[in-house]
């Protein structure tokens, strides 16, 4: 009896090699070389490439802006839509940067909460991307007003004419909804960048560079005092920004669900869309992550094949999600035998009879969203990074003509054959389309260059040297606590 | 010049953050009260071995998040209940219109939650503040890397500049330091 208690004792104690988990940081770095590999990317000369990523990314920003400049002193009418399709490329590009925009605060709040502690080197750019994301969302519906000097009657401000705006709309509570997104997101992503911002400062050669980090490190001085109500403020905006992105697309759903139109009128929307946005979202991470890695090998130890896994995973499982609300919209037209909305699905979208004008668009969706993911049940795939890539760039596609297929298949083909219209983009939304990601990708540079990619202090937590029952001479020393 | 400038504290560098926390338990049991350790990131269970609670940061944080559904209660119901009624689609404008409103509820109680927390945050660190004693120190520039270290202020009751010092060194600090102001 008391041999079979020892021989217990003793499996529990080693842990066999196929169940030990593989370390975060790689190659037992020290946390000294964290700081100095984060920081040296900021701190180095600015490399070649970024030059040449920035001026070609900059004109296209640069050209985005012309053109929103010159909707506005144009009006709509430059756009291609016409009466019955008055949403479209707009909300569509609209919807499509708002969704990417959820990836980064999922990383850095949902997955705080239930302890990934992967997220960790991730969740400062995914953060960051959100924010940028959301900027280029929000272009959209700013110019979409038309008169943008009126766009301020959507903030219920007291005026002369007495108006207030009307707060059962879901278009007025999308206003809500994403400035407040951007404004938590903004408040979290400063707050876990102080430390950061910190270290930076600290290590700063030149006086500009320390003085302009000190600025914004606030003097930060990593002490437990501020450290235990730092923890606090960053678990409570953990716990306050989870709910806000599970409401942020579900409110942008409304816009659609809370319509009568066939195709948009449905109850299942705001979970398809939240799945869809994690979705887009995290394929948006990883096409900017994956360059991003390669161009810094420096950083290879803190995002490693694991981490490129489990955002696969996550991919497959949010596309597998989105391809079963695809499905299930089928079958309710079928089974809620609205003939409108039967018509939508089945003709509209699925092309039967041969009656669908954007038929081809639903294709392209279902391909991109549904079959391409399913690539990840292969466990080489997952870590191979050309294959993601590639089925990251499908997802991205695919979840632009996801909205695509939403907002024109049901408004140009809706109640009657009489008012049916086609629809085509000018160039001016083509041009401001791609201009966002111009702006988008000249943001993601301009962050990569000033500030620490990777939360280093994040990092740290994460490493055996950070456990205060960890001793250099090995786990036999735990037992003084 | 430092030797005319008043004293803020002794400072002392340690290996590891086992090696701080196991000195930072010896420090509280010792009863110093002004004193503080400063680690590249948070070490886990270094409340609990300097003494400190739980942080009462959440206490603000619930009063900003019920003023903000307060604000949106106000906000959504005076025009609509009140001064600007408006009918659209035959529905109602009053009371029962509430299930609409929740959103902005939401919203706005999140809204001021966050900024209830960013605001508390840095009450409560006071922060910003950009000059330090701490500061003057060369190595402390290691805390935000590498290093770990605990400073015990002069104006502490049980200070005293050679006692500490000993003490300090007793518990493993290495290149005990005094600040200066």
């Amino acid at each position: 009896m008391s041999e079979s208690t020892t021989a217990a004792a003793e499996v529990s104690l080693s842990t066999p090699p196929e169940l030990a988990r593989v370390p975060l940081v790689q190659n037992q770095r020290s946390i000294g070389w964290i700081t100095d590999k984060v920081s040296k990317i900021v701190e180095e000369r600015t490399p070649r490439w970024w030059w040449v990523a920035f001026l070609i990314c900059s004109p296209v920003a640069l050209m985005g802006l012309l053109c929103i400049g010159y909707q506005i002193s144009n009006g709509v009418g430059i756009w291609g839509e016409n009466k019955t399709v008055g949403w479209a490329w707009d909300i569509t590009n609209f919807v499509f940067w708002i969704g990417i925009g959820h990836a980064g605060t999922l990383i850095s709040a949902i997955l705080f909460l239930t302890r990934q502690k992967w997220r960790t080197s991730i969740n400062r750019a995914a953060e960051a991307m959100t924010l940028f994301a959301v900027v280029c969302a929000g272009i959209f519906p700013g110019i979409h007003v038309g008169r943008v000097w009126m766009a301020w009657f959507l903030a219920p401000v007291p005026n002369m004419q007495g108006i207030w705006p009307n707060f059962r709309s879901p278009l007025l509570w999308d206003v809500f909804a994403v400035s407040t997104y951007f404004i938590v997101s903004v408040l979290f992503w400063y707050t876990g960048l102080v430390p950061d911002l910190a270290s930076l400062r600290d290590r700063a050669k030149g006086r500009v560079a320390r003085f302009i980090y000190g600025v914004f490190a606030l003097g930060w001085r990593g002490s437990n005092r501020q450290w235990r109500h730092y923890e606090m403020a960053y678990l409570l905006l953990a716990g306050l920004s989870t709910p806000l992105v599970l409401s942020v697309h579900s409110v942008v759903s409304f816009d659609f669900a809370t319509s009568i139109l066939p195709g948009w009128h449905t109850t299942i929307f705001p979970p398809y869309f939240v799945a869809g946005a994690i979705f887009g979202g995290f394929a948006m991470v990883l096409t900017i992550m994956l360059p991003a890695r390669l161009l810094y090998p420096q950083v290879d130890d803190l995002i490693t094949r694991q981490h490129v896994d489990k955002m696969a995973k996550i991919i497959l499982l949010t596309g597998s999600i989105v391809g079963y609300a695809y499905l299930t919209e089928l079958f309710i037209a079928w089974y809620g035998a609205n003939p409108y909305e039967k018509f939508t699905f089945f003709n509209a979208r699925l092309g039967l009879e041969g009656k669908g004008w954007y038929a081809w668009s639903y294709y392209v969706m279902m391909f991109c969203n549904v079959i391409s993911p399913q690539l990840f049940w292969i466990k080489s795939m997952r870590t191979n990074y050309v294959a993601v890539f590639t089925v990251c760039m499908f997802v991205n596609v695919g979840m632009w003509f996801e909205r695509f297929v939403i907002i024109v298949t049901s408004l140009a083909q809706d109640f009657l054959p009489s008012s049916w219209r086609h629809y085509s983009p000018s160039w001016v939304e083509v041009l401001t389309f791609v201009g966002t990601f111009g702006i988008f990708l000249s943001l993601f540079l301009l962050f990569m260059r000033f500030l620490p990619m990777i939360a280093m202090s994040e990092v740290k937590i994460v490493t055996p040297e950070a456990d205060p029952h960890h001793t250099p001479h090995g786990p036999g020393a735990v037992a003084n606590h | 010049m430092a030797e005319y400038r008043k004293v803020y504290g002794l400072g002392a560098e340690f290996d590891s953050a086992a090696s701080l926390m196991s000195a930072a338990e010896t420090v509280r049991d010792k009863k110093f009260t002004h004193w503080d350790v400063h680690t590249p990131f948070p070490v886990h269970g270094m409340d609990g071995a300097m003494g400190l609670g739980k942080s009462w940061l959440s206490a603000p944080v619930l009063i900003g998040g019920a003023t903000g559904t307060l604000i949106a209660a106000l906000l959504t119901f005076v025009p609509s209940w009140g001064i600007y009624p408006m009918i659209v689609n035959g529905k109602p404008f009053d009371w029962r219109v509430l299930p609409a409103f929740f959103p902005i509820f939401f919203e706005l109680t999140i809204l001021f939650a966050a900024f209830s927390t960013v605001f508390s945050l840095l009450i409560m660190n006071q922060l910003p503040k950009w000059y330090h004693p701490v500061f003057n120190w060369d190595q402390f520039k290691k805390a935000t890397d590498d290093g770990f270290f605990m400073v015990i202020e002069a104006r502490d009751p049980n200070f005293s500049e050679s006692r500490t010092r000993e003490f300090l060194e007793s518990i493993g600090g290495k290149n005990v330091t005094l600040i200066h102001d």
